[in-house]
């Protein structure tokens, strides 16, 4: 059957899911091959995704449910960088925590195809079940570790999350209700031929759309989950959490928002959401993070500032009359940017509270003493989440403000810059503590390869970007390219 | 023929009800049934769209068979997970499982 060459990075990581399971069970003694046959899936599935790039021939597959464009090539080499360095930085972990390896590998692995999934998906069936395919094994990791904390931040994140899919469901239901399909762009065209007499029904479909999505994308207002998950969750998976769902949260929103409810009468109201989203999101989430001092927590609260930036871009996309491509492929660099540094500032994080035992940020104290690797990783890490440069965090914010100054969405700019200097304040005041404070503990902290690792290619990543940022730019650029029309 | 006004009605009627629930409940198991109750309302939804508007008649009920499906599935996890948090803390209430301030 035709189509199921479209789902080959899908397939390598769900075999590869399948076979830790096996490996886990049949041989036990070669437990610590389980994390590398888990990579060897992964760059299975990314020379998959390779042998596309570049090639012009993209369809569709599966009745039109699942399409084969740039756009899902660039989230298929996010997804797979991301699970593989969260593979990484989780071996010592799994190993310590003894129980269940094959089980957490195997449902990484899950989580990740569902996440390619939904970058693909342009059915909102499929979209829904891959959402649920990525969202059910992360419940499950969220609430793996063995003490209450974790299992708190499980049954909370599982709760919330199902009202959140249950108020996307209804919007999907208002929408199939109103056009009679689920495909997106057969959705455009009922909309498009029907005018705006539907226009009141539609934007209730948008709102619900976005609550449900927004959970994912962790903005206000559906963050209340954030900062319990992120620090009651192992530290690996918070990891996943914090970049794998948001990415895709975004991959889908903007897909959906595009393809489906791209109409101009329906855009005009959408951006204007999008703007109030990302303005409240922005300020919310810095002005919180200040306060923190758990430093899981205080991460936890910047994503979602963060995710005001990103929000940003998605507003600059809808403003009509303006190049269509630039919002969208601002959001894509942001993306990728946001992927290597937040996953370096967590591996950094992982490695040190696994020596020292504590997240508290007053625990970091002359952390440049005890290990001078880490702490400078870390400080570079914050360097580019506050958006200094020579890091890929600069051009992604400088790109994300540019595409909205475009769009004349000039107080949003101005806003996001008031919030950069904010986060400056608490990103800085972390790096502070490592560098200019006396430690209480002079003993040294040793990093293991794979960690040493998976942080060395993230920063490498964070300052070969930040110099010579060109080529993810045009990536980007090639990627929102089926969004041009 | 009954009118596809009535099912709409029902269903938005269960969906507050669902979302009342999930507000003002504070067992966990409770809670889960009021999202069960939203869910329910959303595949109701599928359904009668489906038998009324759709031409095909079929892509809502599939919908809505997708979405018992993954239901279940989520009912089953969350009450493993609530087990769990009984069994260190003796309560399935979430006001008093937060030792993490929401």
């Amino acid at each position: 059957m035709s189509g199921w060459d479209t789902v080959g990075p899908q397939l390598a990581v769900l075999v590869a899911a399948g076979l830790v399971l096996l490996v886990d069970a049949m041989l036990p003694r070669q437990r610590q091959a389980l994390p590398y046959i888990a990579l060897a899936g992964l760059a299975a599935s990314a020379a998959w995704t390779a042998s596309w790039v570049g090639r012009d021939d993209f369809h569709t597959a599966f009745g039109g449910t699942l399409s084969l464009d740039q756009y899902a090539v660039f989230f298929y080499f996010v997804f797979a960088g991301i699970t593989a360095a969260v593979v990484l930085a989780s071996i010592d972990w799994v190993n310590r925590a003894g129980r269940s390896q094959g089980e957490y590998y195997a449902l990484v692995l899950v989580a990740c195809s569902g996440l390619m999934f939904l970058s693909a998906a342009r059915d909102l069936i499929t979209i829904f079940l891959a959402l649920e395919l990525s969202s059910i094994p992360q419940y499950i990791l969220a609430g793996w570790g063995k003490d209450q904390k974790s299992s708190e931040a499980g049954l909370k994140y599982l709760l919330l999350g199902s009202i959140a899919s249950a108020l996307l469901l209804y919007g999907m239901a208002l929408l199939y209700g109103l056009t009679g399909t689920t495909i997106l762009p057969d959705i455009a065209q009922v909309i498009q031929q029907g005018g705006d007499t539907n226009r009141g029904l539609l934007v209730v479909a948008m709102v619900l759309l976005i609550a449900g999505f927004g959970f994912k994308m962790a903005i206000v207002p559906f963050q209340m989950w954030v900062p319990d998950v992120y620090q009651g969750a192992p530290t690996p998976v918070t990891a996943f959490l914090s970049v794998g769902s948001k990415a895709a949260g975004f991959a889908v929103i903007m897909r959906i928002f595009f393809e489906a409810l791209g109409a101009s009468f329906l855009s005009d109201d959408w951006f204007k959401i999008f703007a109030v989203l990302a303005a409240v999101s922005m300020t919310l989430g810095n002005v919180m993070a200040i306060v923190q001092s758990d430093i899981k927590r205080m991460l936890g609260y910047s994503s979602i500032a963060q995710a005001g930036n990103f929000l940003v871009g998605v507003a600059a996309i809808a403003v009509p009359g303006h190049e269509f491509t630039l919002g969208a492929s601002a959001v894509l660099l942001f993306v990728a940017a946001y992927a290597f540094t937040n996953l370096g500032a967590f591996i950094a994080i992982i490695a040190i509270s696994q020596k020292i035992g504590s997240d508290e940020i007053k625990d970091y104290r002359g952390m440049w003493r005890r290990s001078p690797f880490l702490a400078l990783a870390l400080a570079f890490c914050l360097v580019s989440l506050t958006g200094i440069p020579p890091t890929v965090g600069f051009w992604a914010k400088m790109y994300i403000f540019n595409a909205a100054i475009r769009a004349d969405l000039a107080w949003l700019v101005i806003l996001g810059v008031l919030n950069a200097a904010i986060s400056a304040y608490y990103y800085l005041g972390v790096v502070r503590q490592m560098f200019l404070s006396e430690p209480e503990d002079e003993e040294p902290i040793r990093t293991t390869p794979p960690i040493g690792i998976s942080i060395a290619v993230a920063t490498a990543g964070i300052f070969v970007f930040g110099v010579i940022p060109m080529p993810l730019i045009t990536a980007a650029k090639d990627a929102v390219q089926i969004f041009a029309h | 023929m009954v009118p596809l006004e009535n099912y709409l009605v029902l269903s938005a009627i269960m969906f507050s009800l669902g979302v009342y629930g999930v507000l003002t409940r504070r067992n966990a198991v409770l809670i889960l049934m009021s999202v069960e109750l939203m869910l329910n309302a959303v595949s109701l939804n599928f359904v009668a769209f489906a038998s009324y508007l759709d031409p095909s008649k079929i892509i809502g009920a599939v919908f809505a068979v997708f979405v018992i499906t993954v239901a279940a599935a989520e009912v089953g996890l969350a009450l493993a997970i609530i087990i769990r948090l009984y069994r260190n803390r003796s309560t399935a209430n979430v006001d008093e499982v937060a030792t993490l301030k929401w």
